[in-house]
């Protein structure tokens, strides 16, 4: 099918979730400052539109979630089968690229690669989880044909959007970032998240390896630098002021602790980051 | 199935034998050789420069590719870093199968992967005096535009 032929994509936010597990509402956890809402919200936003909120009937009024455009459950029940499904009645010709609210480390590169790898001609394109092999149904494309599928589906009593990924069409996908669809669900694991996060914006030491034309550039091959650059992308603006780098970020790749990386990802204190200039080996 | 970085010259005949295997019918090799040209100047010597950590671990997803792409039994990559003189020979990919066609295609595969994903960077010293690093000297003249696909090809 050609991309011209395919249904446009809108962004939806699962915040709808009773949370029980974390016994807080996961779309009001904040981390590095930001509620995760906003963060998926943002984040989408920077890929489709418009983007909306999937809230049930009785969330519309809740101050995390009343200012932005919701998507309110039209169907009985709970969980996120209702959402989605309520959103591909709102709008039939439309897919969805379906966001839940407890994913704080979800990145562009994760949703960039869903997007391109799409195939609309599958009911989703979703992930295949990096842990357990199952399709991730909660970071995931949904087309409109999976509107049918899903209403037989709750009609025979099913709620689990992984259950029904497994049973029908779904592309899978091997996730690039495979940390992006790590979930918070119990304040362990949100407490253990939120200190990745609420590191930045404090100073902190990185250590920088240079190669090649950036070496040259630098005058080093390594340095232990002292910053608040959050991100390898903030890093490389800063470093690029004081050597004159000419390479524009977009030529280039980034590896934090030796493994290609995001340049959204959040820098820890004692990351070892090295900006890879076009490659030209054999 | 490894890929290494060598400081010295490439022992084809050590690696090659670790591609034997009695149940192959044949093996491909691909050496690439360090040119006297490029893009119309003319070189006189190269030096390659690697991130070593992710170099063996990109180089080995590489190899682990190939092997799962085609049916073929062994696979090993060695890339040379340092100084390099002309004919020197810079990079070594070997492939045993069953069967050749395979054999040719993983090791198709294998050299144009590393090419593009590998962290392995190519000063390239001109006759005339100057250097440059390939694929990066250009990309900074013109930072609009992105650097895949970017046809290169020394040695080849």
């Amino acid at each position: 099918m050609s991309p011209a032929a395919d249904p446009p994509v809108f962004g939806l936010i699962l915040a709808g979730g009773s949370s029980s597990r974390m016994h807080r509402d996961k779309a009001a956890l904040r981390y590095g400052g930001k509620n995760q809402l906003d963060r998926a919200f943002d984040l989408a936003s920077g890929h489709v539109s418009p983007v909306f909120v999937s809230v049930r009937g009785s969330q519309t009024a809740d101050p995390t979630r009343a200012q932005r455009p919701m998507i309110v459950d039209s169907f009985p029940g709970e969980g996120p089968v209702v959402g989605i499904r309520s959103a591909l009645a709102a709008h039939p010709d439309v897919a969805w690229l379906v966001v839940a609210c407890d994913l704080p480390f979800l990145s562009d590169t994760a949703l960039s690669q869903l997007l391109r790898e799409r195939d609309a001609a599958a009911l989703a394109t979703a992930f295949r989880s990096a842990h357990d092999g199952l399709p991730e149904p909660l970071c995931a494309i949904w087309e409109p044909r999976a509107a049918a599928a899903l209403m037989s589906y709750q009609d025979g009593g099913g709620q689990c959007p992984r259950k029904f990924l497994m049973r029908h069409a779904a592309r899978l996908l091997e996730p690039s970032d495979r940390r992006a669809l790590d979930n918070v669900n119990t304040p362990e694991e949100y407490a253990h998240a939120s200190s990745t996060f609420d590191t930045s914006g404090a100073p902190m030491q990185l250590s920088i390896h240079y190669y090649a034309l950036m070496r040259e550039q630098a005058g080093r091959s390594e340095e232990t630098l002292e910053t608040s650059a959050a991100t390898p992308s903030a890093l490389y603006d800063e470093l690029s002021a004081r050597y004159g780098f000419t390479l524009a970020r977009e030529q280039l790749k980034v590896a934090v602790n030796s493994e290609f990386s995001d340049w959204s990802r959040r820098l820890a204190g004692g990351d070892a980051v090295v900006f890879i200039p076009p490659v030209a080996g054999g | 199935m490894q890929f290494r970085l060598s400081q010295t010259p490439i022992d084809t005949a050590q690696a090659r034998s670790e591609l034997l295997d009695l149940g192959a019918g044949g093996y491909v090799a691909f050496e690439g050789w360090v040119r006297d040209h490029n893009e119309g100047r003319e070189v006189s010597r190269l030096e390659y420069e690697a991130f070593q950590e992710l170099a063996v671990k990109e180089g080995g997803r590489i190899l682990a590719e190939a092997l799962r792409r085609f049916p073929v039994r062994h696979a090993l990559c060695i890339h040379r870093v340092g100084t390099l003189s002309l004919s020197d020979m810079a990079v070594w990919v070997g492939v045993s199968s069953t069967h050749r066609g395979e054999a040719f295609d993983a090791c198709r595969y294998i050299i144009d992967e590393v090419k593009h994903r590998v962290p392995i960077w190519k000063k390239e010293h001109y006759r005339s005096g100057d250097s440059g690093w390939v694929n990066c000297e250009r990309c900074a003249a013109a930072p609009g535009h992105a650097h895949e696909p970017v046809a290169f090809a020394n040695p080849e």
